[in-house]
């Protein structure tokens, strides 16, 4: 029996070949999007993780001291039972070489788990560099063996402490860092007694990297979620379809003495086969797209971060088990309403089709009321819910909302145009838009959430550029920045440029303030700090009282985390101060504190300056000279207007990303009503007839079918805008506060908004452009047999 | 002669080869002349109807219709023709479903330019649909649907009414009112009517009976 039924309920697909497509690829696309993304997140998240297990930064505290340690204090501390290990590292050729001591470094460093003629190679004669395919070949020609080890994370080779000195020409002598072991003995002599002046960095607990790029994968992240929600716009429209035209079929087979259970379950079972199919398929899409995205990401990470990942994308089994599922419960989600009405149905209620097509006006009031609640409800959560939760909570309160008040108000006005419509083509036009309208409203919803994104990620990324170009000029308003590589080299540049040059020297030390890391810098008493940099907010005379150590400026994330505003003391090694300005100080996870530069040295006396911005008062060629002179040469001299092209060049690249993303989401939402035109298709006929008899042209009719579908697609795009611009806000004042802790002043580009409508029109053209042509061309016996009771 | 089909051969595609439904039709019809068309089956009538109306080609013959061969008009031409001059009722009614009523009475006149709303409200009230002006097709009964169908082709003010078993969906005595007010509207305006029908009654009350067997005029 059970084969019976399947074999019926399977023959429907055979008739609709097109329906079973459009479910199969709405899948497929959803899971690709999604899962792609995922891809992407997972392999920089695991080249991060590689990262911190190789360098030891995750786990391990690390002892540093600014212009490195002496082997001496190496060697005291090692007597004094402190358990510690040697790093010397730096960069060859693009790779990063990180030297270990394999003798004293702690178990686990590192991902070659030698044995002792690994061990022997590792320490003997020219030695052996280990890392991965892609680093390896990017290190320049060099005696020591080179040991293909995949897990060493990406740009990265591991070596000897003694090679690694040798290849980056360092003096062995100096160490970079050095690693504290987990367990140390019960009784070490104080640090400071052994080896004054080091700083102990506590262990990050996890990939620092990681955090630092947590706002890059937090926006990927958002973009899968809403392309997999567009995506199942289009397959729960597709299952909707196919379960109404197979009522009569279940009627039938029930009336045959099928039991509805096995009915039931057997349909659940072949949405089960089609979603893994589709899931299948959608991982290898998945797959190929993010293989595709990967080196972008990976520029982007490396130019923003510093992060290194891997260009080359692995297939890693949790992922692919993710996706799959990811597939199957979106066709649940996607169809359990279905099923629950099939479930439900009389065994005689009425046979044909329910008007899957149709939809009440109860229908469309109470969906306007589910709509309008749902946006109180996101208003409800920003005005009253805090952190990062709620504001999602609110974005996909504000996203659903919008999404099911779109119909009723299409709905709204396609009836106020066919009351204002002059003429009889032009009046049915815009009633049979409100008629098509149920059949299509899940394909625009899916336009106006990808609309929406559109707007508010175009908005969003807007705004950012505006903000960031000018704080880029705010901040960077010196004409060249030297690095002097050492702080000795820093006082001769101080001195030798006197009279030719405001010198503008970076002092700057990490510590805690109130629980939160922060950056402590100085600022000059030069009058171009004050002519270039602008406050979030400030009290009376900031620059005064910063010069004569009254006061200090926080960073507006330091403000937020730790709870300051104006006037209140903010916690310093060496006294409290008042906060005298607050400012912005975009993408850096840490907080910013500045401290006037007297106050600073007096401070922490041992920071020296090894790099600084030059305002010239001389030919720039002179000062160049009169840097060479002290060995500073240009490859260590940026001026402003590369670094500031650099730095926005990284900014386009981080975007270029969502861009793509932007396009494919829009490409789902333009493919969902195609799809949705080409099912309905064949139920114009009745529809469209009558007007053909009437005395219209098939190709009037065509044409009418485009203007319809720009028609609906044009009032979409309106509705998109203000929602757009609603998530704009949520992402600018909610999401990335509560993220990172510093908002962004929102900019309107009606440009964008002009393009985009444009390409929503596009949009609604391209899709409707096949099922009108086919309009246009339907032979007049098919038209006919509307008509035809006999031949 | 507001009609004239001469010769007139039609065939579809079937599994073995083309079917012969039409072997050669004359018929004429003059202006306010009512006819029925009767014949089994599959003898050809809709297809003769649809061929008339402009709404399908010819294998060969002529059909003149006020003075034009609708066998040289064009998709243009054709629309034309069937906005202007001729009406159809069908027996599924096939009203416009995203109209109202009033708006599906109006709709052909209206792209015949001939909208009359005086019009139109007196058909409504001659055909009792004025309380029903407001309703969408789907909320009304087959009776009313059929008037509604009525009207539509009769507010355009065609010469040549085309009614293709325009009761066959109704019971009798609904069927018998519908025809009534058909013939003594179409009377009213002095256009041609030509009824495809089975029934021997309708076709009793009609001026003229053409019947139509193996696709020829018997």
């Amino acid at each position: 029996m059970r084969r019976q039924i399947a074999r019926a309920l399977w023959s429907h697909w055979r008739r609709a070949p097109l329906l079973l497509f459009t479910l199969v690829a709405g899948l497929a696309l959803a899971t690709a999007l999604w899962s792609g993304v995922q891809a992407i997140n997972a392999e920089a998240r695991a080249s991060y993780d590689a990262a911190a297990a190789t360098l030891g930064e995750g786990r391990f505290d690390q002892l540093v001291r600014e212009g490195g340690i002496a082997r001496a204090d190496y060697v005291a501390l090692r007597r004094a039972g402190w358990q510690v290990s040697p790093v010397i590292e730096g960069r060859l050729g693009g790779v990063r070489i990180v030297g270990l001591d394999p003798l004293t470094a702690p178990g686990g460093i590192g991902p070659v788990a030698m044995d002792e003629s690994d061990l022997a190679a590792f320490l003997s004669g020219d030695g052996a560099v280990y890392g991965a395919q892609a680093a390896l070949d990017a290190l320049p020609p060099g005696p020591a063996e080179r040991v293909l080890a995949p897990d060493v994370a990406p740009g990265t080779v591991l070596t000897d402490i003694a090679v690694a000195a040798g290849l980056l020409g360092r003096d062995p002598a100096v160490i970079d860092r050095l690693i504290v072991a987990e367990v140390q003995p019960r009784i070490v002599p104080p640090l400071d007694e052994v080896a004054p002046g080091l700083t102990r960095r506590t262990a990050q607990g996890g990939a620092d990297i990681g955090r630092l790029t947590d706002s890059f994968h937090l926006n990927l992240t958002a973009f899968g979620l809403l392309a997999f929600a567009v995506g199942i716009f289009i397959v729960h429209g597709a299952i909707g379809l196919a379960f109404e035209e197979r009522r009569p079929l279940v009627r039938t087979l029930r009336a045959l003495g099928a039991p509805l259970s096995t009915v039931v379950w057997m349909m659940g079972l072949e949405l089960l086969a089609l979603a893994l199919i589709a899931g299948a398929l959608g991982l290898a899409l998945g797959f190929a797209l993010a293989g595709a995205l990967l080196p972008d990401v990976a520029a982007t990470l490396r130019g923003l971060y510093g992060a290194e990942v891997a260009g080359s994308l692995s297939l890693r089994p949790g992922w692919a088990l993710a996706a799959l599922g990811i597939s199957v419960g979106g066709a649940a989600l996607a169809g359990a309403s279905a099923l629950w009405r099939i479930a439900r149905m009389p065994l005689l209620a009425a046979g044909r089709p329910r008007a899957w097509a149709r939809g009440g006006a109860r229908g469309l009031a109470l969906q306007a009321v589910a709509g309008a609640l749902l946006l109180a409800v996101a208003g409800g959560i920003v005005l009253v819910g805090g952190g990062l939760g709620a504001g999602f909570a609110a974005l996909g309160a504000l996203l659903v909302g919008g999404a099911l008040l779109l119909p009723p108000l299409l709905d709204r006005a396609l009836a106020l145009g066919a009351r204002t419509a002059r003429g009889p083509v032009a009046g049915w036009l815009w009633a049979d838009g409100r008629q098509q309208l149920p059949g299509l409203s899940l394909a625009l919803m899916a336009l106006l959430l990808a609309m929406a994104a559109n707007v508010g990620v175009s908005t969003m990324v807007g705004s950012f550029r505006s903000t960031f170009t000018a704080f880029l000029d705010q901040r960077l308003f010196a004409d060249l920045y030297v690095d002097a590589g050492d702080g000795d080299r820093g006082a001769a540049l101080e001195a030798a440029l006197a009279g030719r040059a405001t010198v503008l020297p970076v002092l700057i030390v990490t510590g805690e303030v109130s629980g939160v890391p922060v950056e402590i810098q100085a600022a000059r008493d030069v009058p171009a700090f004050a002519a270039n940099w602008r406050f979030l907010s400030a009290g009376p005379d900031p620059w005064g009282a910063l010069a004569s150590g009254r006061g200090a400026f926080v960073s507006e994330q330091l403000a937020r985390r730790a709870g300051l505003s104006l006037g209140e003391a903010v916690d310093l090694p060496g006294g409290a101060l008042p906060v005298v300005a607050i400012h912005a100080d975009y993408g850096n996870p840490a907080g910013q504190v500045i401290l006037g530069e007297a106050a600073f040295r007096a401070r922490f006396p041992e920071v020296s300056a090894e790099r600084f911005g030059l305002l010239l008062d001389a030919p720039e060629a002179e000062i160049r000279a009169a840097l060479a002179d002290l060995g500073i040469d240009d490859s260590a001299i940026t001026d402003q207007a590369a670094l500031k092209a650099f730095s926005l060049g990284v900014f386009e690249r981080t975007f270029s990303v969502t861009g793509a993303l932007n396009v494919l989401t829009l490409a789902v939402a333009g493919f969902a009503m195609l799809m949705s035109l080409l099912t309905l298709a064949a139920m114009r006929l009745p529809q469209v007839a009558p007007v053909w008899a009437s005395g219209l042209t098939r190709v009037q009719l065509g044409r009418m079918e485009l203007a319809r579908t720009a028609l609906l697609a044009g009032f979409t795009a309106l509705a998109a805008l203000p929602l757009g611009l609603a998530l704009a806000w949520m992402l600018l004042a909610v999401v990335n506060v509560a993220a990172f802790g510093w908002r962004l002043p929102m900019m309107l580009f009606p440009g964008d908004w002009a393009r985009l409508f444009a390409l929503a029109l596009l949009a609604g053209a391209l899709a409707s452009a096949w099922p009108a042509w086919r309009l246009a061309r339907t032979p007049p016996a098919q038209l006919l047999k509307v008509f035809a009771n006999e031949r | 002669m507001l009609l004239d089909v001469k010769g007139l051969r039609k065939s579809y595609p079937g599994g073995d080869g083309p079917v012969p439904v039409l072997r050669g039709v004359d018929l004429s019809v003059r202006g306010g002349e009512t006819l029925a068309l009767t014949g089994e089956s599959g003898s050809g009538k809709s297809t003769f109807l649809h061929l008339v109306a402009g709404l399908d080609r010819a294998d060969a013959g002529s059909i003149w219709l006020d003075g034009e061969e609708v066998a040289d008009l064009d998709d243009r031409g054709r629309a034309r023709l069937r906005r202007g001059t001729v009406g159809i009722v069908f027996q599924q009614f096939n009203l416009i479903p995203s109209l109202d009523v009033a708006g599906n009475i109006a709709f052909q006149a209206r792209l015949a330019g001939r909208d009359d709303p005086g019009r139109v409200a007196d058909l409504a009230a001659r055909l009792g649909l004025e309380d029903q002006m407001a309703k969408y097709p789907e909320d009304l009964s087959g009776g009313q649907q059929q008037r509604v169908a009525i009207a539509r082709v009769l507010a355009a003010r065609p010469k040549l009414v085309l009614a293709d078993e325009p009761t066959g969906n109704l019971d009798e005595a609904t069927a018998e009112r519908v025809m009534e007010v058909m013939t003594a509207l179409v009377a009213e305006t002095g256009a041609a009517l030509l009824v495809v029908t089975h029934s021997e009654r309708l076709a009793a009350g009609l001026s003229r009976r053409v019947h139509l067997a193996r696709g020829v005029v018997s």
